[in-house]
């Protein structure tokens, strides 16, 4: 009985400690006592400056800004993220949500009267935790939703949210069902059909190869969704895919069955729409078997160089279409690669610029709101009405937002975003613009 | 009430328990009090009771360990939603679509029981276990391959791609392969759970006190002695797998057809285990603990968001500590010499 009663005290003083931290913790993901526990001076110094800077770059085109020409933006917006923190995905949903916090300590520099206070909730890619994920938020009474970061709980969020007027903007949920019918929800990312078709146009259009053969992840919604857009556009262009394999994340480990058969076929290009960590394994086991070949991907390549390791030299020649790379050398780009960098010691992926994009769009239409419409005070304000600014803001053309994965991007009044997708090659271990 | 044996009035708590949650949920619902967080998982937290009394049928009552109950969760929630779309134009009336996906589901996966409980109800202990693992990892990866689509020409069923259904233009795609189903309707309503809940446990309780639940105790409790007075094996066997098969697959349906999505990957061997340790921390063969397990343990993760990253690890330790202070003899039974020896220690059911 003794050694259970210490037990269980131990226990609950673990829990305590726990506590503590958890405390702690909690208070660190809200950006706003973010600026003050990093309370490094240098960093916030940084913050301000190059806060500017962005936001200079970032309303250049809106015009008026914080002189105030129209009305002005004052209040505090509640901002919820949902994406996956912990679990398998953890890598996309921490990405996100970092590039998000820079994004919103610049705004909360550059602004006295606005401030965003930003709430991420873990979903664990799963549907049923996001919408839990969701309705949390929805308590702590979010004014708009930045997620969710993985396609499928951003379907089953999507519907929850369209039901009760809540804007949505996806950093990375590219799959077309997560705008469809919805018309609160808009993308910051591609949607799957527009990579795969803009893929099959690119390799035609730039005759990159006669013989095509694609391994596809066929347990994942978003490769699976790229795959059958590659194929509907290939098969309209006439293109000659030889050989189609398949793996799913239980048999992500060896690729030489659809390598051989990619060979045998004759293929000259393989085509890759998966994350960069099985294709690394493909290009590993190509060079081993002596089989040269193209490879090809979309965005979920990005990311490969820095893998811990991998060997660059084998993804020399690699191309992909992706909306960001680390090594642009716009001013926008390199003060959020030096920023993150600083903050979290790893180079920015697309994920974490997604993340950062995504609150200054919602920032910059407010303030398009704002300057048309002489002010607004987001204090206190309910999401429907917040959602109903927010969707015509988005739909209309004529607004547009600069960001760090693409310049003018503009919405369509279905969601999809439009702007350019940029191809490159890996050269000597770096991105080259195609 | 003084006529009443005890196991009749432990059923009419248990219906009370579950009529009480439904009466103070709803109440709170209607007068806008409860939190959104809350009230979104009065769903799930009513298939997760059912999930976990119909493991408790195959765990506790029968004996047998069961890896892949979310298998049959899955065979259910498609068939159930392949059901709910395909009728969406003919039948207007949602609840009586949810009657019939539910009833669908239940039927196909008590079905997919029979297939799967003919060779493997044979095997015992471990064995029975590892197949029925195998079972469910198999269910994911076909669910993954399936593609079904509807149009006016009917159902078009495809194994390798959403290319190949064939279907003329303006047909839906019902069930996409990985991505599994999108656009559901949401058509699972709160009172259309409890009701679920009440069947499968009227269910299950008559069965439990009926000459064939005392059958299927006596198989478990002792197999030879029960062969040697002429029960047959198979057939209680059979009949408490399959039950709680058909129950798992309406609680699939019911499930699936509360979200605008649902994919295959989402009914995994973690959520077969999970549902597991619904069963083992109410206690095995403990009906009443598998409802109040499973209400706490669906919550619990919510409860915990202030933790943050610590959430799974408090989590943990929650489990844990319930392990340790709830002395359930029952449960000690199957687990005590387990436990002895992680924690090093004689089982306390001796002392």
């Amino acid at each position: 009985m003794k050694r259970k009663l210490l037990a269980i005290l131990l226990s609950t003083a673990m829990i305590c400690s726990l506590t503590a931290c958890g405390g702690t913790g909690s208070t660190g993901n809200t950006t706003d006592s973010t600026n003050d526990s990093t309370a490094d001076n240098t960093v916030e110094e940084n913050t301000a400056d190059a806060g500017t800077d962005a936001g200079a770059d970032n309303t250049a085109d809106a015009g008026a800004e914080n002189a105030g020409e129209g009305g002005s933006l004052t209040g505090t917006l509640k901002l919820g993220i949902i994406g996956p923190l912990t679990g398998g995905a953890a890598l996309y949903g921490n990405a996100v949500d970092h590039g998000a916090q820079i994004a919103v300590e610049e705004i909360n520099a550059v602004s006295s009267d606005f401030k965003i206070e930003l709430n991420a909730q873990d979903d664990e890619h799963d549907a049923e935790k996001s919408v839990n994920a969701y309705n949390n938020l929805k308590d702590w009474s979010a004014q708009a939703i930045i997620g969710c970061v993985t396609t499928t709980p951003c379907v089953a969020v999507a519907s929850e949210a369209y039901a009760d007027r809540m804007f949505m903007l996806t950093p990375s949920a590219s799959a077309t069902s997560v705008t469809e019918g919805n018309d609160n929800v808009f993308q910051l990312c591609f949607s799957d059909p527009n990579q795969g078709s803009a893929s099959a146009q690119y390799i035609d259009d730039n005759g990159l190869a006669e013989n095509i053969a694609i391994i596809y992840n066929n347990s994942d919604a978003y490769s699976t969704g790229i795959y059958q857009t590659f194929q509907a556009k290939a098969d309209e262009l006439g293109m000659n895919v030889v050989s189609v394999t398949t793996f799913t994340d239980d048999t992500a480990n060896d690729f030489s069955v659809q390598l051989t058969e990619a060979q045998n076929a004759e293929a000259d290009l393989i085509f890759l729409p998966i994350y960069y960590t099985p294709a690394s394994l493909i290009m590993q086991q190509a060079a081993s078997m002596d089989y040269e070949v193209e490879m090809f991907g979309v965005d979920g390549m990005d990311g490969i160089l820095s893998l811990e390791g991998f060997d660059t030299s084998l993804a020399e020649g690699v191309m992909l279409l992706t909306p960001f790379s680390a090594d642009a050398t716009d001013d926008l780009t390199s003060s959020f690669v030096s920023k993150f960098e600083g903050a979290h010691s790893e180079t920015p992926s697309q994920f974490a610029a997604d993340g950062y994009d995504c609150p200054y769009a919602i920032y910059e239409a407010l303030k398009y709101y704002a300057d048309n419409n002489g002010g607004l005070n987001v204090d206190g304000m309910s999401y429907e009405d917040i959602c109903d600014i927010l969707v015509s803001v988005f739909s209309d053309s004529n607004f547009s937002v600069d960001g760090v994965t693409g310049e003018g991007m503009t919405w369509t009044a279905a969601g999809e975003v439009n702007k350019a997708p940029k191809a490159v090659v890996i050269e000597d271990g770096v991105y080259v613009g195609l | 009430m003084k006529k009443l044996s005890k196991s009749s009035r432990s059923s009419f708590v248990n219906y009370a328990i579950v009529i009480i949650f439904y009466i103070i949920f709803q109440t709170l619902v209607s007068a806008g009090k409860l939190s959104s967080s809350l009230s979104g998982q009065l769903i799930p937290i009513c298939t997760y009771v059912i999930m976990a009394l119909a493991l408790n049928l195959v765990v506790g009552i029968s004996g047998e360990l069961s890896l892949g109950h979310a298998g049959f969760m899955s065979v259910g929630a498609f068939s159930g939603v392949v059901v709910a779309t395909a009728l969406q134009d003919v039948i207007t009336l949602s609840p009586l679509r949810l009657i019939l996906a539910i009833i669908t589901g239940a039927v196909i996966a008590a079905i997919a029981g029979t297939i799967i409980g003919v060779p493997v109800l044979r095997l015992q202990g471990d064995y029975l276990a590892i197949v029925t693992l195998a079972f469910g990892e198999i269910i994911k990866n076909v669910m993954n391959c399936l593609y079904i689509g509807a149009d006016s020409h009917g159902l078009h069923f495809s194994m390798k791609d959403g290319n190949s259904l064939n279907m003329e233009t303006g047909g839906t795609v019902i069930i996409n392969g990985p991505m599994g189903a999108l656009g559901i309707k949401k058509i699972s309503t709160f009172l259309s759970a409890i009701i679920l809940v009440l069947i499968v446990l009227f269910i299950i309780q008559n069965l439990v006190n009926s000459r064939a639940g005392r059958a299927i105790k006596a198989i478990r409790d002792n197999r030879i002695a029960a062969e040697s007075c002429g029960l047959n094996i198979m057939k209680y066997k059979m009949m408490a797998f399959v039950l709680s098969a058909a129950m798992a697959g309406a609680a699939g349906a019911l499930y699936a057809l509360n979200y605008s999505t649902v994919v295959p990957k989402k009914f995994d061997f973690n959520t077969s285990i999970l549902i597991l340790v619904f069963v083992v921390l109410g206690g095995i063969g403990n009906l009443r603990g598998s409802i109040i397990a499973a209400a706490i343990l669906t919550v619990l993760p919510e409860l915990l968001r202030q933790f943050q990253d610590y959430r799974m690890l408090v989590y943990a330790i929650v489990l844990i500590l319930v392990m340790i202070i709830t002395n359930n003899s029952k449960a000690k039974e199957v687990f005590g010499k387990t436990l002895a020896k992680i924690f090093k220690r004689p089982a306390k059911g001796q002392a």
